[in-house]
């Protein structure tokens, strides 16, 4: 697309740049005359709904999002807590869904390049990245391929870049066939009196451009990401940018040896909607105006355009505001890295955007009204249907051995160790545990502190009643960070919808964010920081309900933590929480049964909350060995999981009372499975009832095998050799014939 | 024993490799940069694993002409120790200070897992206190890390002793389903000449604290400290 100050802005044009007649005429009413180009791609990326959050807005403003360890909660770069002793955590969880269903490789990349930048803009070495995946049915021509090319991108960033993938997870369903989910997270490490801002201050103060060049790449990647996908987005492609880890490594060191001198005012990365959005906030945040000569911007490609120039998504590029005199201390720390340095602008008192292009201007708008008159939507929404309680007695039972086998060796719980063996998560030598366990634990450098990081949701549940699995993912990443031995300390939310303007798709936004927020009150649980992504739908058909919580949990010693795998044998296995046999939208009821139908389990926030800080006491009393929060599956899956990551079998009984097959797969929330010497477990399950939570024993560790008493025996070789073999067969398969893209 | 960790851009397992070189030396080693064209006077010098240049043109092709390289060859030729780490043994082959190359895994994937080894000589500064047989467990994490050389090389590196580590089930057997990236003959580190040159593709620094899953690296780093000191 090339285009001048001289293109004509035609009704074409504006439906081009994703603005509505109504969009235009304000945009009429801030300017006082018609926009040129340029002005008017600013104007349009800047409200599309990635950057403006102009549908979920309002209820976004719902979500808790203090409490006396945050230090900065939502509207920066990320999240930042206070993890004790002058040290902060800082995260955040975006998306990347878009980009990585037309170009994978490059989608998810980008997607973690531009999450770490984020984190490091504010001060924070980054110490882990996470990610959330939801793939098509694997059935599907195009899966795949786009999971090969989504993990090989993840890898092929974060690996070079040196920043460990601790956690995630991986979903399969036919809902993300044409609509894949990339939900990157990244944690960083700060100093609380060195955490740095976006907004501008000092008028005169230099306007500096750091990183790798501008290109002509990802110009419109925000609007694309704010529409409805079609049989011709492929032809997007050229929207995607293409991203470059080393100099991302670089722009890190760079960065930070900057920060450690006293010369940065006022930081951004540039992401989506490049150095418009980037220039823009820090200027709207400081309550100023800026000027840049856009000949002074570093471009890789001659004769780029101010348009090109001010909407490019070129990768691993930075804006910052120096204090004044610094340029040449700064510009020595990057020549050194041997990056881009360009001083191309400085702050006005005019709260005008002014852009120069060859000594004239090109653009000059009124900042404030433009960022402040975003839109904000009070869409139309209905609230779902709810759906019958299914009663376990109506849903056929299988033996639960055969049972087992298919559930573990189906999509969802099949191990995802072909996918995580192709991400370095030991670099920089601080992972206490590796994935595959509940959370992934990062011990901060230097200290005997740990961060516990866990991704989490639930779409099925999301679907079934959106209120219930917002409730749901929250409560689970805290049931998994405390399973640990971590006290879950905040959240960062990727929130990932269909279209916003059907009522039935904004009525599960409203309510799964009702639902999260329930959560983050009941368990003192704030949310610092997040991301939307909306219009996941293909041919008007839209993805489950995909509110993915990331979170971030404290341990004060790494050396008083819990993992799931079996320690010993002779030891006793018990539950904490109730087991009614709940099978409505559970795996079983689906993988076994054909069905996604009932309602989901139902999240009891105040229980979840006595079970969680009574676990974490068990486990920095040193009174348990094993821990597991019981999820998808059920109770059988989980006992299943701790022995084949200790190759410990188990001998586990049934009580009378429920559905034998209600009992192992029922998901019922609010449940742990631990282990413990057995002369220790009365004096457990005494305390657990003085602490009014249900705990039973249900067997003992030791064989080979995994019994169920009265149903038969399976060994933990075959069930592991079953849930090892699910991916890496369906990823060596060949694809049915014409399938790739 | 002094130490210098070489710092390429790119470089990221620079930091891991001086922590566990400061566990066992009890002080911090000297962090070189790739540009000095003088290395301080050290005992070993260590090149860290990462993707130094961003792995552009071919791993550790770019860093193996940069200034301070030159430095590294003319020490390891007057018989300093140097000890390179799987992008440190990318580039230890460019340079030519080991013969062979290391080339895309035969998986084509990026693979970052425990392996087991076994240790085939304990004669050497950099294995002296391991038993020569034994069989340890190290992390690999890397995508190129195939280790390729003709019929003679591989022939005179194994006729003088100058394999260090391969690839080996957990009972020692270098079979084919050991081998996690296609190495010839399971080879997982060599030697040069005089066994004072050592690159190998697994990260001992990776496993050299319990905390951490296992300390089968850090007999490594106590054995260097021992023989330098």
């Amino acid at each position: 697309m090339s285009s001048s100050t001289l293109s004509p802005i035609t009704p074409d044009v504006i439906k081009a740049h994703g603005l509505t007649d109504d969009e235009y005429r304000q945009v009429q009413d801030i300017m006082g005359r018609d926009p040129n180009i340029t002005e008017l791609g600013i104007f349009s990326v800047m409200w599309s709904e990635h950057c403006s959050y102009k549908s979920s807005k309002k209820w976004l403003k719902t979500l808790p999002t203090t409490a006396p360890w945050v230090i900065c909660g939502p509207g920066e770069n990320a999240g930042v807590i206070d993890i004790g002793d002058g040290q902060a955590a800082i995260f955040k969880m975006e998306s990347h869904n878009h980009p990585s269903f037309i170009e994978p490789y490059q989608g998810a990349a980008t997607g973690v390049g531009g999450i770490l930048r984020d984190v490091f803009t504010m001060g924070a070495r980054p110490i882990a990245n996470l990610n959330a995946l939801r793939f098509g049915d694997p059935s599907h021509p195009k899966t795949r391929h786009l999971v090969s090319g989504v993990v090989a991108g993840v890898g092929g960033y974060g690996n070079c870049v040196g920043v460990p993938t601790v956690g995630g997870e991986t979903n399969f369903h036919a809902s993300y066939n044409g609509n894949i989910l990339v939900n990157a997270m990244t944690v960083g490490l700060a100093q609380t009196d060195r955490i740095f801002y976006s907004a501008a201050a000092g008028i005169g103060n230099p306007v500096v451009y750091v990183g790798s060049k501008t290109g002509r790449d990802g110009i419109h990647g925000a609007t694309m990401a704010s529409a409805e996908f079609s049989e011709d987005s492929e032809e997007k492609r050229p929207t995607v940018q293409v991203g470059d880890p080393f100099t991302e490594k670089l722009l890190i060191e760079a960065c930070l040896e900057l920060m450690a001198t006293d010369s940065i005012v006022a930081i951004q990365d540039m992401g989506a909607a490049g150095l418009t959005s980037s220039s823009f906030e820090m200027a709207s945040k400081g309550g100023l105006g800026i000027e840049m000569d856009l000949d002074a911007v570093p471009i890789r490609e001659v004769g780029m355009t101010p348009y090109e120039i001010m909407l490019s998504e070129s990768q691993e590029r930075m804006l910052m505001v120096l204090k004044p005199g610094l340029e040449g201390k700064a510009r020595a720390i990057f020549e050194k890295w041997e990056l881009d340095f360009a001083v191309i602008g400085h702050l006005t008192d005019n709260g005008r955007m002014v852009l120069k292009h060859h000594g004239e201007v090109v653009a000059d708008l009124p900042i404030d009204p433009l960022a402040k008159a975003s839109p904000e939507y009070d869409r139309p929404w209905v609230p779902g249907t709810k759906r019958p309680v299914l009663d376990p007695a109506s849903v056929p039972a299988h033996p639960p051995i055969d049972a087992l086998k298919v559930l573990l060796s189906s999509p969802d719980l099949a191990s995802k160790r072909w996918i995580y063996e192709q991400y370095d998560h030991m670099v920089m030598n601080d992972t206490v545990q590796r994935p595959g366990g509940d959370a992934g634990v990062v011990r901060v450098h230097g200290t005997k502190k740990a961060l516990a990081l866990v991704t989490d949701c639930t779409p099925r549940y999301c679907l079934a009643d959106p209120r219930e699995g917002g409730r749901q993912a929250v409560a689970e990443a805290y049931r998994n960070l405390s399973a640990v031995g971590a006290r879950p300390l905040a959240v960062t939310d990727n929130l990932n919808f269909g279209n916003p303007e059907k009522p039935e798709i904004m009525g599960q936004i409203v309510e799964a964010i009702q639902g999260m927020g329930e959560a983050c009150r009941s368990l003192d649980f704030p949310v610092v920081s997040g991301n939307v992504s909306l219009y996941n739908e293909t041919n008007g058909v839209a993805i489950l309900p995909t509110p993915a919580i990331g979170a971030v949990g404290l341990i004060e010693d790494v050396a008083k933590i819990a993992s799931l795998p079996f320690k010993e044998a002779g030891e006793s296995i018990f539950v904490l929480g109730e087991t009614k046999g709940w099978l409505g939208s559970s795996l079983y009821l689906r993988e076994l049964c054909g069905r996604e139908d009932g309602a989901p389990p139902p999240v009891a926030l105040h229980r979840e909350k006595r079970e969680g800080e009574f676990v974490r006491r068990l486990i920095g009393e040193g009174e348990v060995t094993a821990v597991h929060d019981v999820s998808d599956g059920g109770l059988l899956v989980a006992v299943a999981e701790m022995a084949m990551a200790s190759g410990i079998g188990a001998t586990v009984t049934a009580p009378q009372g429920v559905p034998l097959h209600a009992w192992c797969f029922g998901e019922d929330q609010g449940r742990y499975v631990l282990t413990a010497p057995s002369s220790l477990v009365a004096a457990i399950l005494e305390a657990a009832q003085r602490a009014e939570i249900s705990a039973r024993v249900i067997g003992t560790t030791g064989g080979g095998d995994l019994t169920l008493n009265g149903s038969g025996a399976i060994s933990v070789a075959e069930l592991k050799r079953l849930n090892e073999a699910w991916l890496p067969d369906f990823m060596a398969a060949t694809a049915e014939s014409g399938g790739e893209a | 024993m002094k130490a210098a960790v070489i710092v390429f851009p790119g470089s990221n397992c620079d930091r891991d490799v001086a922590v566990a070189l400061e566990a066992a030396m009890n002080h911090p080693p000297i962090m070189v940069w790739h540009r000095d064209t003088e290395l301080p006077p050290v005992d070993l010098v260590v090149v860290p694993g990462g993707f130094s240049y961003g792995d552009y043109l071919r791993c550790g092709a770019m860093a193996a002409h940069s200034p301070i390289m030159r430095e590294v060859k003319a020490k390891a030729e007057s018989g300093t120790p140097v000890l390179g780490i799987c992008n440190g043994f990318q580039i230890l082959t460019e340079t030519g200070l080991l013969p062979g190359a290391l080339i895309r895994n035969a998986g084509l994937k990026f693979i970052c897992k425990d392996v087991f080894l076994r240790v085939e000589t304990s004669d050497s500064p950099f294995t002296r206190k391991y038993e020569t047989g034994s069989v340890v467990r190290l992390p690999i994490a890397h995508a190129e890390g195939n280790y390729f050389a003709d019929t003679a090389t591989l022939d005179r590196l194994e006729g003088e002793g100058r394999v260090a580590f391969r690839y080996v089930t957990q009972g020692g057997g270098a079979s084919l389903d050991a081998n996690p990236n296609g190495a010839a003959r399971n080879i997982a580190g060599i030697f040069n000449e005089n066994r004072r040159v050592l690159g190998l593709m697994p990260h001992p620094e990776r496993l050299a604290e319990d905390l951490l899953g296992g300390t089968d690296g850090k007999p490594m780093f106590e054995g260097l400290v021992e023989a330098l000191s």
